[in-house]
């Protein structure tokens, strides 16, 4: 039996494989994706973002208890950051995730970056797309601890839950622009430490003071303690309750448009962009062109211009 | 373009809460640009091979310092066997007399180390065993 038909009778190491397959890039990755991706749709995608330590594999790990005992199907990537110096990374989010079933209604994967700087690896997306594919009724994306700039779950979810703890600092922070502005829910967790009320007030303020332009859907702020399991089912219900009215409002539909034709263009720029320095490179020499911006007889952007010009009137 | 890492999975079987070898382990592997997947304490045999088969590693490292290696490692091989995955390679370190060690490479175990085994002995060792399967 092929891998792909062992992956379509419900086979774990087949989806495994597969997903090396898509992670690693080997030969034929496209092919495979593009078979997978005729029978998605099903499956709705939560994504968890916040900094370091706010407790994201402890809230994905309770949430998948949650939805397991609602009887769905839970795939959980979870990403954290390759060294940048040699490579290897320590993939540690499943630490988290003991006590889950072993009958095929729970799957675990763990990623690293591989070099990318957005929250999540490259590719993230297309394993979402396995998952969804093999069945799942809920996909769980767990990001690398991020800052405030590392945002493209957004790309790649339906829902997303930034977590963020009593520690994460005072009204100022949480008026600042990106990750504050990503949420659907927020979730503050640990909120048995001092400063819990404080952050969550603050909060509520900084939704209240800006930019509404989402009439439909006003970001609420849950408080969790999600070690102990507290109020995570009231996190679940705020997720859910946000896919119902994005779906009625059909907000939900005009994002997966936005995403897909966001990833068709970034595939389209991929091979623009290899096929234009395979051509270019051969057509013209590159390093003379440094050279002439480096002595003063040329500039970056007019370099580029001829450069572009020189490969349009090689294609048309 | 392939990029292709190898993947291990780290595990303490059993309920020895000794972790200190394993994280060593963990931080030399890491270095050696390998993808570690940490699992942390006090893992079954079921939980490890199950982890091992949805993480798609190349090798599952256990490390063993209650003396009962000679329970957790059959168990872990018989528990490959059963989900078919014996094609994942399975190493492990601890407190291992000669005699258990020699018996339990036969059974199945690619490699014990001893303490005073060099983290990159241990490197080595993987990077050759992974590399050999993958030309079989």
């Amino acid at each position: 039996m092929s891998l792909l038909e062992r992956f379509d009778e419900g086979e774990i190491r087949a989806l495994s494989k597969i997903v090396s397959l898509i992670e690693n890039r080997e030969e034929g990755y496209e092919d495979t994706l593009g078979h997978l991706y005729r029978k998605i749709g099903n499956t709705v995608r939560i994504g968890v973002t916040g900094p370091p330590g706010a407790g994201k594999s402890t809230i994905v790990n309770r949430l998948v208890h949650q939805l397991l005992k609602d009887d769905k199907r839970v795939g959980v990537v979870a990403v954290d950051p390759t060294s940048p110096f040699t490579g290897g990374a320590l993939l540690g989010d499943r630490v988290r995730m003991n006590e889950f079933p072993i009958d095929g209604s729970f799957y675990f994967r763990s990623m690293a970056t591989r070099g990318e700087v957005g929250g999540l690896a490259s590719s993230t997306d297309n394993v979402a797309v396995a998952y969804d594919a093999f069945g799942f009724d809920v996909t769980l994306i767990e990001t690398v601890g991020v800052g405030q700039v590392e945002l493209d779950i957004i790309d790649t979810c339906d829902v997303v839950v930034v977590a963020v703890v009593p520690e994460s600092g005072d009204a100022v922070q949480t008026m600042k622009a990106g990750l504050m502005e990503i949420a659907d829910v927020f979730c503050v967790n640990k909120s048995d430490r001092p400063g819990s009320a404080r952050i969550v007030a603050d909060l509520r303020m900084s939704l209240e003071l800006g930019n509404q332009s989402r009439d439909w859907w006003k970001v609420p702020v849950v408080a969790t303690q999600a070690v102990k399991g507290e109020n995570i089912d009231g996190l679940l219900e705020k997720i859910l309750l946000y896919l119902s009215v994005a779906r009625e409002s059909g907000e939900f539909e005009r994002h997966r448009r936005q995403q897909l034709e966001k990833k068709l263009w970034a595939l389209l720029q991929d091979q623009i962009t290899k096929e234009m320095q395979d051509k270019l490179s051969k057509m013209a020499r590159i390093d003379q062109i440094v050279d002439n911006i480096l002595n003063g007889n040329s500039d970056p952007f007019s370099a580029s211009r001829e450069l572009f010009q020189k490969w349009t009137d090689s294609v048309s | 373009m392939t990029e292709q890492k190898i993947r291990v999975l780290l595990a303490k079987p059993g309920l020895d809460g000794h972790d200190r070898g394993i994280k060593v382990i963990a931080a030399a592997f890491r270095d050696a640009g390998f993808e570690v997947i940490y699992t942390g304490l006090r893992q079954t045999p079921q939980m490890i091979v199950d982890a091992a088969v949805q993480e798609d590693v190349d090798a599952i490292g256990v490390s063993i310092l209650s003396g009962a290696h000679m329970t957790l490692f059959p168990a872990i091989l018989d528990e490959l066997k059963e989900r078919k995955a014996e094609d994942i390679i399975l190493f492990g370190g601890g407190i291992i007399p000669d005699d258990d060690k020699a018996e339990l490479e036969k059974l199945g175990v690619s490699k014990i180390f001893t303490p005073g085994a060099p983290t990159e002995e241990a490197i080595q060792f993987l990077k050759c065993e992974v590399e050999a399967r993958k030309e079989q």
